[in-house]
């Protein structure tokens, strides 16, 4: 039986270490599977990186891609999570040239009902930023890309668990044994 | 090195040295056990070869004719002594040269730690004479590997190459350490590593999987044990041998199992996968509980999936967890050392016997050596057979030989018809298949285990592939035992042309040079048997012989090797013909 496909969320809780991205990105690559978005950055616990990886696979695929992260040798933690048990946002930015601020007043009715943030405006272009899902920021670029959008860009998926997730109390284990 | 990397060292209160970063590098070697070396000079890692010279009464370092060879050697080591074997290149080509021998390690869980030199640190990145990013390049098949650019880092660096190597599953470790790390002082100080905070290389075994395991096992009525090399790597055949005794339960294994139980053990069933055993591989998909111990389910084992073993409840003992569940669906997962998993499994274990399933691959058995085994070792046709080659060597080795296999026909004959009586003795290239492995693993072997007799069964294909390191052998003196069973083809792949690709034999048939010439040329004594009167006498004098010595054996060009389990296909479709 073939299993269904989704749109899962991994994290992996490694060292700060050179070189872990090819390692991880490797695994993906042996596999054939497409990453969506990635995302890397310090994590709660200092000293300690956090990699955000969309994948769109089924979760018996997840579990065993999660086993080879975890195999690695500076990979601290790996797990994988469905949309409902993850709190998860993407931003997106945009770049548009300022006169048409006040030539199409239908650009700030756009912008006050999608809490879309100004974050910057000069002689010629002004940047609007929007954090949230990414159906909301693909509806923004929608509504936007009528009236000319100069640059745009989307980044990787940031995502925190529901549920705990105990890498502390892990490495807490670890420094008093 | 990032210091958030960090590693619980020994309380010790080593005294500080200011020396080169080559001077280091071996003196991190001799604090890690390391007295043997194979490798190859070149221009980034000359600093270090120099400091050898003045520790060659402390480290011996065997050149080798390339890089590969260098690490097939310390790959033979590693796997006779389980001790690490190291391996030294220097860049670019001397790197990549050993990406070979490093995936074959990776594959086959073999410690090895691998060091090369790199273009100064200022050049990185730049292309540079002889540079590549060896790291970038062997991440994929290794266990761990680090680039070092500073002096101050190579004893910490060094220190966790060892520990990673050896520990848990093994498996090779390269470091890369950049000509201006090898040549700057620092203050020296050694620590060895005994643990890194995001690495667990021996999961706790788990007591209620253990119970569980039991509880199956004893209720089954045709239970049946697949076990691989973590019995050897876990130095667990003894605890195995128990098992099985205890608890009455045939017993095969894998390629890389082969010798962690004696051959004539009532309870040894036999070899499974493509080229094993006939009972072993169809009475898998009879078995009611299929206790796998220390093997990863590959699929040269396993054939099919959707028809392994599906009647059957299965039980993983192993201690990698991706391991569970990656190719073949468990019920019980045992997770854990093999001496440890295996020890408290004993005494949960009633005593037993399966006289009646034992008899059935007993009486498979006769089938298999009525169609396959009698004419593969005691041939009536003119043809010499590579089983009647095996047959001569284990009566004059009575079985105590370390036998180095290459890859190919004679390989799976060789695993097949030798006799083991000791563990770590069956030393082949498994998962990777690597043609070219046996002559220079079959150097490392013999210089680990130098009171043991070792003997290299080779096909005239995989040899040419590594011949040059009979240079190795005749400089270094090292009294290996050189067996080519020269069939003038490549063998394993001759056979798939003739039962699945119409016997269009595309490429495969070898015009060969004269080897008694070459290995002469290299002050080897050679000799070359054509009739089945001189191989009795020609095995004598090989085994009798205190040097190196080379025999070349004319076999039968288009002989197959079966039982075969056709690729793809189910392990109880098992041809005999």
């Amino acid at each position: 039986m073939k299993e269904d496909i989704k749109t899962l969320t991994i994290s992996i809780y490694t060292e700060n270490n050179i070189g872990l991205l090819n390692r991880i990105s490797a695994i993906f690559q042996r596999r054939h599977i497409n990453i969506e978005s990635l995302t890397t950055s310090q994590s709660e616990i200092e000293g300690v990186n956090r990699f955000v990886i969309v994948v769109n696979i089924s979760e018996t695929q997840a579990k065993k891609i999660v086993g080879q992260f975890e195999k690695q040798v500076e990979v601290i933690r790996a797990y994988y999570h469905t949309d409902e048990e993850t709190i998860y946002q993407e931003s997106g930015m945009f770049k548009i040239k300022s006169a048409l601020l006040f030539e199409e007043p239908q650009i700030q009715n756009i912008i006050k009902e999608s809490n879309t943030r100004i974050v910057t405006v000069n002689k010629e272009f002004f940047v609007l930023e929007k954090s949230g899902r990414r159906n909301e920021i693909e509806s923004l670029r929608r509504d936007l890309n009528v009236f000319g959008i100069m640059q745009f860009v989307r980044s990787g998926r940031i995502a925190v668990t529901k549920d705990e997730m105990k890498v502390t109390e892990m490495l807490l284990a670890f420094n008093n044994q | 090195m990032d210091t958030q990397t960090v590693k619980k060292t020994k309380e010790v209160a080593a005294k500080t040295e200011r020396i080169t970063g080559s001077e280091a590098i071996i003196r991190c070697l001799i604090e890690e056990g390391v007295d043997i070396l194979y490798g190859y000079p070149g221009g980034a890692i000359m600093p270090v070869y120099d400091e050898l010279y003045k520790y060659q009464d402390k480290i011996h370092h065997v050149l080798t004719r390339h890089e590969q060879g260098a690490t097939h050697a310390a790959q033979g080591y590693a796997r006779i002594s389980g001790k690490v074997g190291v391996a030294m290149a220097t860049s670019g080509p001397g790197a990549t040269n050993l990406i070979t021998g490093i995936a074959d390690a990776q594959i086959d869980s073999t410690p090895m730690v691998c060091i090369t030199g790199q273009v100064f640190s200022h050049l990185l990145g730049s292309d540079a004479f002889q540079e590549t990013d060896i790291v970038g390049i062997s991440t994929p098949v290794t266990k761990w590997n680090h680039q070092v650019t500073k002096a101050s880092e190579i004893p910490e660096v060094l220190a966790k190459a060892f520990y990673i190597a050896k520990s848990g599953r093994p498996g090779p470790v390269l470091v890369d350490i950049t000509k201006d790390a090898q040549v700057s002082e620092f203050d020296f100080k050694y620590e060895k590593c005994t643990g890194i905070r995001s690495y667990i290389p021996v999961p706790k075994t788990n007591p209620e999987a253990v119970k569980a395991a039991a509880e199956l096992i004893n209720a089954a009525k045709k239970p049946m044990i697949v076990w691989g090399q973590g019995v050897i790597l876990g130095e667990a055949e003894k605890e195995l041998k128990a098992v099985i005794e205890k608890a009455g339960i045939p017993s095969a294994w894998t390629i890389l199992g082969a010798s962690a139980l004696p051959t004539s053990h009532p309870l040894n069933i036999g070899m499974v996968g493509m080229h094993g055993n006939y009972a072993p591989n169809k009475l898998t998909n009879e078995c009611d509980v299929l206790i796998a111990i220390g093997m990863r389910f590959d699929d040269r084992v396993t054939g099919s999936l959707d028809t392994y073993a599906k009647q059957a409840k299965v039980i993983h003992f192993d201690i990698d967890p991706a391991e569970i569940d990656k190719n073949v669906k468990t019920d019980v997962a045992v997770i854990g050392d093999s001496k440890d998993s295996l020890a408290k499994l004993l005494p949960l274990l009633n005593k037993n016997s399966h006289e009646s399933w034992l008899q059935e691959f007993k009486d498979l058995y006769e089938v298999e050596y009525e169609k396959v085994i009698k004419n593969d070792i005691s041939p009536t046709k003119e043809g010499l057979t590579m089983g009647e080659v095996l047959k001569q060597i284990n009566i004059e080795t009575k079985g105590n030989a370390a036998i180095v296999s290459d890859v190919g026909q004679h390989q799976m004959i060789a695993c097949r018809y030798a006799d083991f009586n000791i563990t770590k003795s069956n030393i082949t290239s498994g998962g990777l298949g690597t043609m070219g492995f046996a002559l220079p693993a079959a150097i490392g072997a013999k210089m680990a285990a130098p009171e043991r007799e070792v003997v290299a069964i080779i096909g005239d294909g995989g040899y040419q592939m590594t011949i040059q390191e009979l240079g190795t052998i005749f400089q270094q003196q090292v009294p290996v035992k050189i067996v080519v069973l020269n069939n003038e083809f490549l063998g394993m792949v001759r056979q798939w042309q003739q039962l699945f690709f119409d016997k269009r034999y595309a490429s495969t048939e070898m015009t060969n040079p004269n080897f008694v010439a070459i290995a002469e040329g290299y002050y080897i004594k050679a000799r070359k048997v054509v009739k089945r009167e001189e191989l009795a006498d020609a095995v004598k004098e090989m085994i009798a012989s205190k040097e190196s010595y080379f025999l070349e054996v004319c076999v039968e060009k288009e002989d197959n090797v079966f039982p075969m389990i056709p690729s793809g296909a189910s392990v109880s479709d098992v041809r005999l013909s």
